[in-house]
Formats: C-alpha cells, sequence, structure tokens
C-alpha cells in the first residue's frame, strides 16, 4: 500500500470513527452523563476537534449526576460527561484549549504524556495556581507529537471522580499503524464513597479494602497442598516481616465498580467492527487507584504503540496495563461473531467489560475472575537463589564482583561522577543488585535487599496459563531515539512506602520532607534509576519529557511517560530533558501521590534558569 | 546556542505563519533573545509558583477514635461493664493520643478506671514511642482513690503482627510499674475474624489503697470471635479469664474479692 492510499484509508476510518449503531433507547436515561463515545451510533460532532484560525477548544469542568450501572451517584464531569470528551489533536498545530472551572473548589487539567511548556503542564503548584472557580484558563502550545494520550484533573481527589479523558493526537504525516476504524478504551474505577473518605480509610486501617486475605481455610488448603511445614513456613514468613501475601491493591473491587468508557461490567460497552476489518483499540488506564489485565477472549491482538509512542509490533494474547499508561493494540476479528473485552483488575477483585461486536446489543461470555495472586519472597527482594527455593540457580558469578560493585550506589544519588566503564554498560543486569546500607528510615516499611531487572517478567498473576502476555522487554520504538548519547550522570530513586501508616514516599521521604526539587539539567543526558524497595507495583510518571526505558533495544528503547515499576525491580531509563521549568514526578496511584509519593523535577539551563 | 534554538522554535506562530520570514525572523530573534531575556521579558514569560513542599494532603492531621472493647463481662454476681477505648490527633510523625480504660459493675456502685494523655512519635517503621500523663481513679460506694503518673511507653506492631502496647509508669508516689497488652487478628473468613488477647501488669512496690501487691499482679486472656458488619463496626462474642497473681492475690483475698474470674464477654469493636 503506497503512502496516498493509506492516507486515504484513514480519511475514512476517521469518518466512520466509533460509527457504533446502538441500542440508544435502552441508554437513553444516560446520556447526560455518558461521552458519546461510549454509545454506539456515533457522530462526528462527538469528537472535539479544535476549530478557527486559533484552533481553539472549548472545556468546561463542572459536577454532574452520573449513572453506573443503575447507581446514581454525583462525578466531575467534562463538558457533562465521565469520562470527558475525546479530544482530537494534529500533530505541528498550535492549539488553544479554554478550560473553564464550575466546581466550587479549585480544579484543573493536565495533559498526560504531552511534550509542552511547563507552565501549560497543568499542575496546580508547580507549572500555575490552578484554576479558580468560576475561571478559565487557556492552555496554548504546540502539539509536537502524536499518539494515544489522555488528561485528567491534578488537584486533589477530583480524579478518582471522573475528572479524566481521552486524547488522540493525530500524525503529521501517514500513521504507519493501518487501521479500518478505531475505538479509545478508557479503563477506570468509581467508588460510591467519597474518595476523601477512602483517603481517610487507608490511613486509619491497613488492608481497609483487602477482602482477600489469606484465613485458615486457605492456610489449610496450602498446607495440603504444599505440606504443613511449607505453607506454615511461607506464612510466618510473611508475618515476621509484617506484610501480608495479599496486598495487591490498596483500594479493590469491594469499593470500586471498575469501567469501560465511563460504563460498569453490567452496562456493557460496545464497539463494532465489520468482519475482516483491521480495529484499533487504544486502550487507557485513567483510573486513580486499579492496574488492569486486559483480554479479548478468541483474539489475538497486536500491540502497535505504547504511551503514545509507536513500537514493533507484538502479537499477545494478554496485556497489563498500569495506572496512566496507555497502549494500542489492533485486532482482526474474522468471524461474525461478539468478542468480550475484558480487564480484570490486578487483584482479581473485579472488572470492566465490554463487547466488540458486529452488531449492537450482543455480548459474548464474560470470563470469570482468575484467582487472586500472592506475592511471592522475590517481591520482598530476597534472592531466590540464596534461599534454594523454585529452583533458581545462583549463578557464581565474576560478574557480581567488580562490575556490580559500580552499580550498587545504594543511595548515593549525589554521586554525579560516574565512571566510563560503567556508563558503557547497559542500566541494568540480569543479577539481582543489592540494596544499599540506607534504608530509608521508618517511612520504608521494607527494603528490597535484591533487586531485580523483572523486565522480562509479565507481573503478579500472570504468565501461567500459556497466554502470550506481554512484557516490557517487548516493547521496541519504532523510531529510532535521537539522543545517542550514553548518559553523563545516573539518578537513582527508590520507591518506598509503610503500608501499616499508609505513607508513601521516595528514599523515605514524603514530599513535604523535601527542601527543593531534583535538579535536571537541560539538554543533559541522565539516568535514572528506579528502585521499587516495596512490596507493590507503582505507575511512576516523569512529566515534561520522556523516559526511554532501557530493555535492551539500544536507540531503539521504547519511550514512556508512565513507568509500571514492579516489586523489587530496579529499573533504569534514558532521560534528556528538552524543556525548562518544573515538571511533577510522582507515583501515579492517586493516594500514593497524595501522601507524598511525589517529587519536583527541575529542568535549568547552564546558568540555573527556569523560564 | 543549542537550547538557544530550542527556544526559538518556540517563538509565537505569528511569525511562522509567513514563511518567507520565518528564517530572517530566527535569525534576528537568537541576536534579540539574549537581549530580552537580559532585560527580564523573556517571551512568553508566565511565571509559574515558587517550589513549594506543601502542595499535597501529605502532612495531614487526622483524628482516629477507637473502642477496641465495649463490652458486658457475665461474672455471676459482679457483670461489669468493661470499655477499653484510644486515639490520636495529629500527623505522621506528631500525635496527641488519648487511652482510657475502666470496668465498672453492674451490680454495685463499684469501678475502677485510668485515662491516658500522651504525646506519640513513630522511631520505627512499626512502633510508636509515647511519653505523658497518666490518671487512675478506683472507687466503691464508701470511698475513692485515685493517684497519677509520668508514662513511657511502646506501642506498635510486633513481627508475627502481634499488635503490642507496653508501658513503664512512675506513680506520684514514686511507685513504679508495668503494664503489657498484645493482641493478634486471626482470620477464619474476611469478616470473621478471631482475636487472641494477653494483657499483664508488674509492680514494684506494694500500694495497698489500689490493691497493688509487688511482682506479677495479674494476668489475664481473652478470646474474641467478632464480625465486621463493616470494617467500623464489629459485634463479638468471646471469654476472658482474669488472674491475680503472687500479692496482688493475696492483697484480693484479704479484702474478700476473687483471684480469679471467668466470663463470657459479649460487645462490639468500632472505631472511626
Amino acid at each position: 500500500m503506497n503512502k496516498e492510499e493509506k492516507a486515504t484509508t484513514n480519511k475514512i476510518s476517521r469518518k466512520t470513527f466509533f460509527r457504533y449503531t446502538a441500542t440508544i433507547g435502552a441508554v437513553a436515561g444516560l446520556s447526560t452523563i455518558l461521552p458519546a463515545y461510549a454509545f454506539s451510533s456515533f457522530k462526528e460532532r462527538d469528537v472535539l476537534e479544535p476549530t478557527g484560525a486559533e484552533n481553539i477548544l472549548d472545556l468546561i469542568i463542572s459536577e454532574i449526576p452520573i449513572n453506573i450501572d443503575g447507581k446514581k451517584s454525583t462525578a466531575i464531569g467534562i463538558n457533562g460527561t465521565v469520562p470527558g470528551p475525546l479530544i482530537r489533536l494534529k500533530e505541528g498545530e498550535d492549539v488553544l484549549l479554554r478550560v473553564k472551572n464550575e466546581l466550587d473548589e479549585d480544579s484543573s487539567i493536565h495533559w498526560h504524556g504531552i511534550i509542552l511548556p511547563f507552565q501549560m503542564d497543568g499542575v496546580p503548584g508547580i507549572s500555575f495556581d490552578g484554576i479558580k472557580p468560576g475561571e478559565t484558563f487557556e492552555y496554548k502550545f504546540p502539539v509536537t507529537q502524536n499518539g494515544t494520550y489522555w488528561y485528567h484533573s491534578h488537584s486533589k481527589l477530583q480524579e478518582q471522580l471522573g475528572h479524566y479523558g481521552p486524547l488522540i493526537i493525530e500524525p503529521k504525516d501517514t500513521d504507519p499503524v493501518e487501521f479500518d476504524r478505531e475505538y479509545p478504551i478508557l479503563l477506570s474505577d468509581w467508588t460510591f464513597e467519597s474518595p476523601y473518605d477512602v483517603m481517610k480509610n487507608l490511613k486509619k486501617m491497613d488492608g481497609y479494602y483487602n477482602f482477600q486475605k489469606r484465613t485458615f481455610g486457605e492456610f489449610f488448603k496450602d498446607a495440603s497442598e504444599d505440606g504443613f511445614v511449607s505453607a506454615f513456613k511461607n506464612y510466618t514468613s510473611f508475618g515476621r516481616m509484617r506484610m501480608s501475601a495479599t496486598d495487591l491493591a490498596d483500594v479493590t473491587g469491594a469499593t470500586y465498580t471498575y469501567l469501560m468508557n465511563g460504563r460498569g461490567p453490567e452496562s456493557n460497552w460496545n464497539a463494532l467492527f465489520k468482519k475482516g476489518e483491521k480495529v484499533r483499540l487504544r486502550f487507557i488506564n485513567g483510573s486513580a487507584g486499579s492496574i488492569f489485565d486486559v483480554r479479548i477472549p478468541g483474539l489475538k491482538m497486536t500491540v502497535v504503540q505504547a504511551d503514545g509512542q509507536n513500537i514493533d509490533p507484538v502479537s499477545i494474547e494478554e496485556f497489563r496495563i498500569g495506572i496512566a499508561e496507555t497502549y494500542d493494540v489492533i485486532v482482526e476479528p474474522k468471524e461474525e461473531k461478539a468478542f468480550t473485552i475484558f480487564a480484570e483488575s490486578l487483584d482479581r477483585s473485579g472488572f470492566a467489560r465490554g463487547t466488540l461486536a458486529p452488531s449492537e446489543g450482543m455480548a459474548a461470555a464474560v470470563p470469570i475472575l482468575r484467582p487472586r495472586p500472592k506475592r511471592t519472597m522475590k517481591d520482598m527482594g530476597m534472592n531466590m537463589g540464596d534461599m534454594k527455593m523454585d529452583g533458581m540457580e545462583k549463578k557464581e558469578d565474576s560478574m557480581k564482583g567488580d562490575k556490580m560493585e559500580g552499580m550498587n550506589h545504594g543511595d548515593d544519588h549525589k554521586k554525579e561522577e560516574m565512571n566510563h566503564d560503567m556508563m558503557s554498560m547497559s542500566g541494568m543486569s540480569s543479577e539481582p543488585v543489592k540494596h544499599g546500607p540506607d534504608r530509608h528510615g521508618l517511612g520504608a516499611a521494607a527494603i528490597a535487599d535484591n533487586q531485580f531487572n523483572r523486565l522480562n517478567e509479565p507481573g503478579i498473576g500472570l504468565g501461567n496459563d500459556g497466554r502470550k502476555v506481554l512484557v516490557y522487554n517487548d516493547l521496541k520504538s519504532l523510531e529510532p531515539n535521537i539522543d545517542k548519547r550514553k548518559p553523563e550522570r545516573e539518578v537513582e530513586l527508590h520507591l518506598t512506602g509503610n503500608m501499616e501508616r499508609y505513607m508513601w514516599s521516595f528514599d523515605g521521604k514524603e514530599f513535604n520532607e523535601v527542601d527543593g526539587p531534583i535538579e535536571f539539567t537541560q539538554n543533559e543526558r541522565l539516568r535514572l534509576i528506579l528502585v521499587n524497595d516495596t512490596m507493590m507495583e507503582h505507575p511512576i510518571h516523569l512529566h515534561g519529557m520522556w523516559m526511554e526505558l532501557e530493555n535492551e533495544n539500544g536507540i531503539y528503547n521504547p519511550r514512556k511517560h508512565t513507568l509500571l515499576v514492579q516489586p523489587a525491580q530496579r529499573i533504569s531509563a534514558l532521560i534528556t530533558p528538552r524543556d525548562k521549568g518544573r515538571w511533577a514526578f510522582h507515583c501515579h496511584i492517586l493516594y500514593h501521590m497524595e501522601m507524598g509519593m511525589f517529587r519536583v523535577v527541575q529542568v535549568s539551563d547552564k546558568n540555573g534558569g527556569i523560564y | 546556542m543549542k537550547s538557544l534554538n530550542e527556544i526559538v522554535k518556540r517563538i509565537p506562530n505569528i511569525f511562522s505563519y509567513n514563511i518567507l520570514l520565518n528564517i530572517n525572523f530566527r535569525k534576528i530573534a537568537l541576536i534579540l533573545l539574549p537581549l530580552l531575556i537580559f532585560t527580564g521579558n523573556s517571551v512568553k514569560a508566565q511565571k509559574a509558583p515558587e517550589f513549594s513542599n506543601k502542595i499535597l494532603p501529605d502532612n495531614k492531621t487526622y483524628f482516629y477514635f477507637a473502642a477496641d472493647r465495649l463490652e458486658y463481662y457475665s461474672i455471676v454476681g459482679l457483670n461489669p461493664i468493661v470499655g477499653d477505648v484510644q486515639g490520636y490527633i495529629g500527623k505522621d510523625y506528631n500525635k496527641f493520643w488519648f487511652k482510657a480504660e475502666g470496668e465498672a459493675l453492674t451490680s454495685e456502685k463499684e469501678g475502677e478506671m485510668e485515662f491516658q494523655g500522651l504525646y506519640s512519635r513513630p522511631i520505627t517503621s512499626y512502633f510508636d514511642v509515647q511519653v505523658g500523663l497518666r490518671y487512675d481513679v478506683a472507687y466503691n460506694s464508701i470511698t475513692s482513690n485515685s493517684r497519677g503518673f509520668a508514662v513511657l511507653g511502646l506501642q506498635g506492631l510486633a513481627p508475627y503482627l502481634f499488635e503490642v502496647d507496653g508501658s513503664i509508669a512512675v506513680s506520684e508516689d514514686g511507685d513504679l510499674s508495668g503494664s503489657f497488652e498484645g493482641e493478634l487478628d486471626l482470620l477464619v473468613t474476611q469478616r470473621l475474624v478471631i482475636q487472641p488477647r494477653l494483657s499483664t501488669s508488674v509492680a514494684v512496690q506494694r500500694v495497698e489503697k489500689f490493691g497493688v501487691g509487688s511482682g506479677l499482679n495479674n494476668i489475664q486472656l481473652g478470646l474474641r470471635l467478632r464480625y465486621e458488619i463493616k470494617r467500623q463496626f464489629a459485634p463479638y462474642v468471646g471469654i476472658s479469664w482474669n488472674r491475680k497473681l503472687s500479692e496482688t492475690a493475696d492483697l484480693a483475698k484479704l479484702s474478700g474479692a476473687d483471684i480469679s474470674v471467668f466470663g463470657v464477654v459479649a460487645g462490639v469493636k468500632l472505631w472511626y
């Protein structure tokens, strides 16, 4: 197919964008609270595109009634819907996005993953003062990228209340991804409780929303399967460390209803296809606290984009999507039948679900939730080799000696001069790296004594059932990265937390305990190392610049705005900070961010200026 | 120079509308820009807030109140009501912690209570050190006695998930004593919880007025089965055995009180 033909295809596909015909009648009552793309019979006006010479687009943030699977509540919507409207921009244009706040509290919109001047980044207290009630803020920036992104509030807990929406940027040039039809699939979580109560509950009781803890019954089951001694040892080793093997998600299906484009599982969001079409599904995880495992039983998925960046297509059957990540997949249904789009929460306490079908109102079998997984000793940073468990071999290595000594600078972030031998190594190794002497104080209930690469692991609860699951090592950028320099220095940050006290931090320090920003210099080349000292996954988001995940693909390392860091994982990314200013850097689990797992990264020029 | 180019690229679009002039403008801008910055009129200068570490609620004050035990203790002839409440107001690193524990007989006017007000500060991931004052009252139909203490305690979560609370106290008269309690939650189901509980106290001096002998005073063992209707509200039933020991037992015998009581308890655990 030549370029022109491709362009035509895309033009047509844009016209038929989300043209799903639907059971409007059944959902008429909901029409005020769901965005148009959550319906059938999609009309082009429902996609919000900038208009006029100045490319203006207007958004209004306000309180709206919401109806989740028949139950009513109040949410924060954008232009009257949850999720907000699908915003479609074009690469290469300058846009003016006017956001009016009709709430009676401050609000904001952050354009997640978008490279822009930092004053337009939408983080109150960092990039601007926030949008006061009744005021309108004008976001003006050039659109210099393309792909699938999203936008959301960066004020208080508004994101949990529905303040988010999808953002798609069309490429300036021909899209390397071919498709006939496309849908955004925004996954999120909803609670009928006040999110401020959720936060209080988490603060006051460890495991408040965990109703999948280990019980007597499970102990006896484990004892009969693995032997009493082995089960007893496992239970007591978790107990001794004051950890829970079922610490999978802070907020769970006990209070959450999981949504697909604003619809609960009962309401069955519908997407249509014609046999033989290539359907592009743009998955966005807009949750406040839920990581999802997504699959479409009966269909292979080809991942073509991650975090808005095109990647070498990977054929898979399932993928895990961390909070704030995006994955675009292509599916090609060859049969005229319904397929369930199934997104299980990581802890298996619930699911979001929709249907991909040739006509409206169809449904396929909904899979049952798989059993909730359990944390392992490895998640607690124990070296399985040392423990002689799991049959994993501990290698007698010459590796560990000199070279790893270099890696093992633990907490010494200030150590900026690094020798070049080390720089030539990739950031990661398959051998576990030992933790440094700094245990990060009481803000860190535990540290990962051994830090693992884990880039080839799909994550807890995945990969054991024969399905091909996406791993970070599969992500290979389609275009080479521009900056081919080796890193001049390293910045190492540890993800730390104390579940019992519900304190979350970097290096054991909550944001309120640090005196200043993390300093980056404009256009320097640096390596950011993230070590997860906790037993939970953390989606770490860096505003304003790309993180080139070091997964052995060299100049084709994938560019990410959010890295889902597994327990006891040591992960690294190369960064060239191009845009000056102050940028937020945080865990995208909303409650972790609010509790202090947050930093400001300041990018200054050589004279220290940020403007 | 490279960075300057970056900035120039961001110069408002009015320049780039005229493609012919575009390059010239860039060049001119490259010369003018340092001047502009120097005079403080940076291009599109929109001041962002200064760095602040106070933009999150990560150092918020919380209020917590818990009634760990509010129960009726069925002992023949005595039938006391037992209360054990505590809570705090404060932030992660500084809390005012309050505790009150006591029992009052329903059969006659008799009871004892203690109240504590403590400053609480975490010293490890799982433990708080607490210092403050305690005030004890014991009364019956004839008399009422009270005394004050200075208290130093340690409260938190011990390995193997035991909730423990231990303290030493010096009374206003200089008498030294200590107390300890520990409990463990064992899950039968997600909402049905068995909680074994142990508490004990010890004194160095004998204080007859309060029926306290020197040495180990007593040991109390309980086993409660609660059902968490909500996390914050869990009714329970259980058993409790309280045995006075050594000199304290002797003093009890002299006053005609039981040295060992065993009974069924029923109550509710709640918190806010």
